[in-house]
């Protein structure tokens, strides 16, 4: 494009009569690099893309709980009676079962932490180890992500267990409200948690694919975030249930 | 995870990953425009249903015979729920937002290109089965695009409240879930992709709204899924979310206790925002074309951005003026209504800067520029009658009448269009090489901004004298019989602006293919879609990475050789810049 010299004073130019603001990068890597991937700008952009889906989750999350303290102080009216009453209910949850999933989760929370610093460890590591002579050695370490396949699977084995109970108890979805409720944000977390279990099992499958280990790092660290994310959730569904009973 | 960086380095080959599974945003751009264009189609034919309906109620019809109230009401739910969804969610956002926000910011695709066409494919399902839903036994539901409970929450509730129903949850349920992915992607490209000198107070307002547009998508389509879930349980499970004791047909229904005001609350905490997802593409579509063909920068660049990012944040809080005639408490209505007129301001600001756009300027008078010019004066029509209805005296006089029809229908519905068909006028020619038609063009915009206040207008005045929304026939009550001339006055203005619509068909069909070529830059606009070639190639830029050293809308700017500089055009000593 050609330049050109102004002939009228500089105030006058463009909107904002200021000088010329210094280019600055709006993001990272452009995308165009050809044959050498900016791994580095893309596990940012894997970020933030994960924190709008928690964002996301977590509006459904949030709206679940509005409809769920809405629900459990809405009065109904008892034609018998003749009067309003609290048709609630109160679901008997099988807490010592629910605590123990709850430890499965966390330790898990800690295995996957555990297998996002060593996938971040191994991609550091990665570009070394193609200098010709230069040896790292055999690091040695629990398979930490298998591990936490594990335990998630422990965990939904066990939040299974836990439906099983209510049935055995006698609660059911449409029991009560308070039944209804448990069964959703109980389900609705697993299936939430069995994504992650999903992502975790594609990033195993990639080291057998025998792509980057940079590639698999990203994947295993936005797992990780998300499954940090599931725990603190079930926490707060935890508290809620056990709480606001 | 596939990324720009490995997507789109070498074009694909072959028909099904160039055209049918394609991550290139400007093909899944393309696919979103024609899925809208076809869904606009099914829901315009609704619409002539009920309007011939109106007026005839005995005759029989083509494809439907003889419309029964049920039938109208399956109409009208199909036709708002089609229309609101896979138009003007579809063809702003995913169609225009995806073919050109990642040009205008300068990147070579979205941020993820995979779920870019998941996104596009989920929509394709929806719609999908939302159309199943004329198919199958009992047909489409009754309950209107709103769903209200316990009408749409009971499956023996009416004819098309059974498996209908079920799948009008479901393909809304899905397009949720798409919108979710696509709002996702948008926000990341967005702020993750722009290209070296894209700062943010550079970027188009165009980028700008989509960019909110998709925020207000992020938060809200989270709360419909979830409000869309409870109602399959209350349907399927015998949950009791939103319905109470009921009797339906002499038969008690086995839910107690259920609240239909959570289902309201819940909807229109999505629903309120989703008008703003539709319109705030149209409006940064409009600040665009008006900068552009006005040949002056456009007025007031930051304060049109606080006035989205206002009108987005007002978005969610305003919700309750739905519900006015739920029984509310008076303090929450007042609440309500006064945060809803707060809304009045950044609109205004919106106008009063369009306005001071093409005051004094020297107006290019081509199609894209009429459509904008035809938003603004929508948007001020449909919008001057947001404030009557956002005070509860009057609401529950008008609530249930065909004011609020009119009032929605010019500022969600046509005014929303005519920000689509500005948007395809003047980026046809970058989509695919031709330019479009004038004269058709111009016929048809005259014929549709006449046609569409001849429709809606009146609405309002019906709405006035009492006309209730929703009735399938008004011949059995002598003040809404009294009334059907204007209804009558409205059919035949809704058969000649549907007909006029087939010449745009026509024009974009036959300018697809036999239009005159189109420059790289045929409206001597600044932004970066217009520095590339025409159509763009497919990773956009050729290979090569543009860097922006000026503002969105530099036209006119004294002592430069042309009235427009381009956000590419080299920085000079002479000190202009960016909009700030």
């Amino acid at each position: 494009m050609a330049t050109y010299t102004p002939s009228t004073p500089i105030d006058h130019y463009g909107h904002g009569h200021k000088p010329p603001a210094p280019p600055t990068p709006g993001g990272g890597d452009d995308g165009r690099n050809g044959d050498a991937p900016n791994y580095g700008a893309r596990l940012r952009r894997a970020r933030l893309g994960l924190v709008c889906g928690i964002a996301t989750v977590g509006m459904v999350f949030v709206s679940l709980t509005s409809a769920y303290i809405f629900r459990r102080g809405l009065p109904t009216f008892d034609g018998s009676l003749n009067s309003y009453v609290r048709d609630w209910g109160e679901v008997q949850l099988p807490w010592v079962l629910l605590g123990i999933n709850t430890a499965i989760l966390l330790i898990s929370s800690l295995t996957m932490e555990f297998a996002r610093r060593q996938a971040a460890r191994q991609a550091a590591l990665a570009p070394l180890k193609s200098i010709p002579g230069v040896s790292l050695g055999d690091e040695r370490s629990l398979p930490w992500l298998g591990i936490t396949v594990l335990l998630g699977f422990g965990f939904l084995a066990g939040q299974w267990l836990a439906w099983g109970e209510l049935h055995n108890r006698g609660f059911f979805v449409s029991t009560n409200p308070s039944s209804s409720f448990a069964f959703l944000l109980t389900i609705a977390h697993a299936l939430h948690l069995a994504g992650g279990i999903v992502a975790l099992l594609w990033a195993a499958t990639t080291s057998l694919l025998q792509r980057p280990v940079e590639a698999r790092r990203i994947v295993v660290d936005i797992t990780a975030w998300y499954w940090h994310f599931m725990a603190v959730l079930w926490i707060y569904i935890f508290a809620l249930l056990g709480l606001a009973r | 995870m596939a990324t720009p960086a490995t997507v789109h380095s070498h074009a694909p080959q072959g028909f099904i990953r160039k055209y049918i599974f394609s991550l290139d945003h400007k093909v899944i751009g393309l696919q979103y425009f024609f899925l809208a264009l076809t869904a606009v189609f099914v829901g315009m034919f609704l619409s002539l249903l009920m309007r011939i309906h109106l007026i005839w109620p005995t005759a029989a019809l083509p494809l439907v015979g003889e419309i029964k109230p049920e039938t109208y009401l399956a109409l009208l739910t199909m036709h708002g729920t089609i229309m609101v969804f896979f138009v003007l969610t579809t063809a702003p956002q995913g169609g225009f937002g995806n073919y050109v926000l990642p040009i205008q910011i300068g990147a070579p695709d979205m941020a993820f290109p995979v779920l870019n066409m998941l996104s596009f494919w989920t929509t394709f399902l929806g719609f999908i089965v939302i159309i199943a839903a004329f198919f199958v036994s009992g047909g489409a539901p009754l309950h209107g695009w709103t769903g209200y409970a316990p009408l749409s929450a009971v499956q023996s509730a009416g004819p098309g409240e059974g498996l209908g129903a079920d799948l009008w949850i479901t393909s809304i349920a899905i397009f949720c879930v798409a919108s979710l992915m696509g709002a996702l992607n948008f926000i990341t490209t967005t702020l993750d992709l722009r290209a070296k000198g894209m700062t943010m107070m550079r970027m188009p307002l165009t980028v700008w709204s989509w960019f909110i547009t998709a925020i207000l998508g992020l938060l809200a389509f989270g709360v419909l899924l979830s409000a869309g879930i409870l109602l399959l349980m209350d349907r399927n499970l015998g949950t009791s979310f939103y319905v109470p004791l009921i009797v339906v047909n002499g038969q008690v229904m086995g839910h107690k206790g259920g609240s239909p005001l959570l289902w309201q609350h819940l909807f229109w905490f999505f629903g309120h925002p989703e008008v703003y997802i539709a319109i705030l593409p149209g409006m940064g579509v409009a600040s665009q074309v008006l900068s552009t063909f006005s040949r002056k920068p456009i007025f007031g660049y930051k304060a049109m951005v606080y006035a989205m990012l206002s009108i987005g944040f007002f978005g969610f809080m305003v919700w309750g003026h739905h519900m006015f005639m739920s029984g509310m408490s008076p303090y929450s209505a007042f609440a309500f209504s006064i945060l809803t007129m707060c809304i009045g301001v950044p609109s205004a600001i919106k106008t009063f800067n369009w306005l001071g756009t093409m005051y004094k300027a020297r107006i290019r008078f081509k199609t894209p520029m009429l459509y904008a010019i035809g938003f603004v004066s929508l948007f001020v029509s449909g919008g001057l009658s947001g404030p009557f209805l956002a005070q509860p005296v009057l609401d529950i006089q008008l609530h249930d009448t065909y004011f609020v029809v009119g009032h929605f229908h010019l500022i969600m519905g046509v005014a929303a269009i005519f920000g689509i068909f500005a948007a395809t006028h003047y980026w046809f020619p970058k989509m695919f090489g031709r330019m479009m038609n004038e004269t058709m063009g111009t016929i048809h915009f005259f014929i549709t901004l006449a046609g569409t206040y001849a429709i809606f207008m009146p609405m309002h005045y019906l709405g006035m004298a009492g006309q209730t929304r929703r009735y399938s026939q008004f011949t059995e009550v002598a003040y809404q019989t009294k009334l059907l001339p204007l209804q009558t006055f409205m059919t035949y203005a809704a058969f000649i602006t549907i007909a006029a619509q087939f010449l745009f068909v026509i024009n974009l069909f036959w300018s697809m293919f036999k239009g005159p070529k189109a420059s790289d830059n045929p409206w001597e606009a600044t932004t970066l879609e217009w520095t590339t070639t025409t159509p763009p190639p497919h990773d956009n830029f050729g290979g090569k990475t543009p860097v922006v050293h000026h503002g969105p809308y530099e036209y006119g700017v004294p002592g430069a050789p042309k009235d427009y500089i381009m956000q590419t055009d080299p920085p000079t000593d002479a000190g202009h810049s960016d909009t700030k």
